[in-house]
């Protein structure tokens, strides 16, 4: 009679048990996945215009950094009409680089990263060199100054 | 294994784990008649607990500001996963929250549990009603869409309209003269910062009063649990709790999954109002009667100045009963507060059933009283049973 009791308990106890995981992970589901970011769609971009030739950043700074999508792109005048693109996130840690036209280096201040013109590493911590980009001068008027404008390598 | 014992005594002596269990294991709740009003605290516990996980969960994808709020919900509730069943729990508990804080007051009303030395439970748990409110009022707003917009509006016009303060208290809230993004930033902070930590303060205060003072028995079933052993709360009437919590989520995931909370239109301040604009159900009666007051004016005061005034007193007399029913603690008893209350609870279900122009909340309050005398049927403590005999005088 007693054992039977304590069978029966033991039974009671093991019911509530597995019920109460199952609640519990039917509560906790729905929230790890509600904690998971959705996949947001960014907008695919193919080609961006950098500004005129003659823009004051390009003629003062010698760059500029513009965004390709939500991707920063640093664009650097090089020559009177030449221009170069690269990605503009430092491949150490993801800080945004500039240009030193004094040193003819694309530079990252976080921790002193340091590229060429052909966004090679020359010196500082960043394990890759930088995406390079593709800049056409586009000519509208004869009478315009050019655009730079700026796409995905092929 | 003598290891295990030395780490429940490591644990013990730093956590004092046996006083924890000694208390436990001394806590009764008393046998009655009426032992199924001693629930509806802990259920209104238990949708509190529901709000706070929820909430923070909402928080995590919210974005509080005029431009941004509503399409950051809209986001929440068509690409976040579960992100419409999480806002639906969170509207949904909210209101039940409101009602099972409702049922709370009125049972512990009806049975004088105010009464020496629980004015302070009394107090605290008035606050936490009114506090209850705010967070209704609050949260209302946060999806900015039209409905928020305009309840905001004229529920903060409301305000405007008590003497002396009502001006400060209208631009106080809506943080400016208008309801603007402005307002929006501030009802968020007080809905997730400020009334949050005021409640966990009262509530730290309530909760400790109720085991300080232990569950008060109403007058009228004073001598049938001095007669009955009462049950202990461990395990008996906490299993029972449980059972309770779990029949309210079970509800609460039906409402949720079954009637999805909507979002409506983002608000525009220059679109008219709906037609046949409704605030929620529990702010309905004080709704109606103002929309029943006429206009004009008695020695240069608006008419409608009276019953906002009015509402105002009520709520302080509500908070001090326990000091204006001096016969309970003299004769035992007061039936002119039971007749009062019986009075307002006719008046605020009656004003509700005519702002609505219909009988529902009379059948949702007769519905309940059906539902919660079902439930005091599974959850009674039946005499001699296991609950009530175990207890060690």
């Amino acid at each position: 009679m007693a054992a039977n009791a304590s069978t029966r308990r033991r039974f009671v106890n093991w019911l509530l048990g597995i019920s109460s995981v199952l609640l519990g992970s039917r509560i906790l589901y729905p929230i790890a996945r509600f904690l998971t970011p959705p996949e947001r769609a960014e907008a695919a971009t193919n080609q961006v215009e950098a500004g005129p030739i003659n823009d004051p950043a390009f003629l003062e700074k010698g760059f500029k950094v513009v965004s390709f999508g939500a991707e920063p792109v640093i664009v650097i005048r090089v020559g009177a009409e030449e221009f170069r693109a690269f990605s503009a996130t430092c491949t150490h840690l993801s800080c945004i680089v500039e240009y030193k036209k004094s040193k003819e280096l694309i530079w990252c201040n976080c921790h002193n990263g340091q590229y060429n013109l052909k966004g090679q590493v020359v010196g500082g911590p960043p394990p890759a060199p930088l995406t390079p980009y593709t800049v056409h001068l586009v000519s509208e008027s004869p009478a315009l100054p050019k655009t730079v404008v700026v796409s995905k390598k092929a | 294994m003598a290891s295990r014992e030395a780490i429940r005594r490591w644990f013990d002596n730093r956590f004092a784990l046996d006083k924890v269990q000694a208390l436990a294991e001394h806590k009764t709740v008393p046998s009655h008649r009426f032992s199924v009003i001693y629930y509806f605290g802990g259920m209104t516990l238990f949708f509190f607990a529901v709000q706070v996980t929820t909430g923070i969960l909402l928080m995590l994808y919210y974005r509080p500001s005029a431009e941004n709020a509503f399409s950051s919900v809209e986001f929440l509730m068509t690409t976040v996963p579960f992100g419409w069943l999480v806002r639906s729990i969170h509207s949904w508990s909210a209101n039940l929250m409101v009602f099972t804080a409702w049922i709370h007051l009125v049972t512990v009303y009806f049975s004088k549990a105010y009464r020496p030395p629980r004015e302070g439970t009394w107090i605290t748990g008035c606050l936490l009603f009114f506090i209850t409110m705010a967070f209704g009022f609050s949260g209302y707003l946060l999806p900015w869409n039209q409905l928020a917009f305009f309840a905001t509006k004229v529920g903060t016009e409301i305000a405007g309209v008590v003497p002396v303060i009502g001006e400060w208290t209208v631009r106080f809230l809506r943080n400016g003269d208008r309801v603007t993004g402005a307002t929006l930033s501030r009802f968020y902070g007080f809905h997730v910062a400020v009334l949050p930590a005021i409640t966990t303060m009262l509530l730290g205060i309530h909760l400790a009063l109720v085991q300080l003072h232990g569950m008060s028995v109403p007058p009228v079933a004073a001598e049938e649990s001095s007669r009955r052993k009462p049950m202990k709360f461990v395990p008996h009437f906490a299993l029972r709790d449980m059972f309770g919590w779990l029949l309210a989520l079970a509800v609460l995931a039906a409402l949720a999954a079954l009637f999805p909370w909507d979002l409506g239109q983002k608000a525009d301040p220059f679109a008219p109002a709906y037609a046949d604009i409704k605030p929620e159900w529990y702010f309905m009666f004080m709704f109606q009667t103002l929309k029943k007051v006429p206009g004009g004016h008695i020695f240069g005061i608006e008419y409608e100045v009276f019953p906002i005034v009015l509402f105002g007193l009520a709520g302080l007399v509500l908070l001090i009963v326990p000091f204006l029913d001096r016969g309970l603690v003299r004769k035992g008893k007061s039936p002119g507060f039971t007749v009062v209350g019986i009075a307002a609870l006719v008046f605020i279900v009656g004003m509700t059933a005519w702002g609505y122009r219909s009988w529902a909340p009379v059948g949702i309050v007769l519905g309940v009283l059906a539902l919660m005398g079902l439930f005091a049927f599974l959850v009674r403590h039946k005499e001699g049973a296991a609950g009530t005999e175990e207890v060690e005088e």
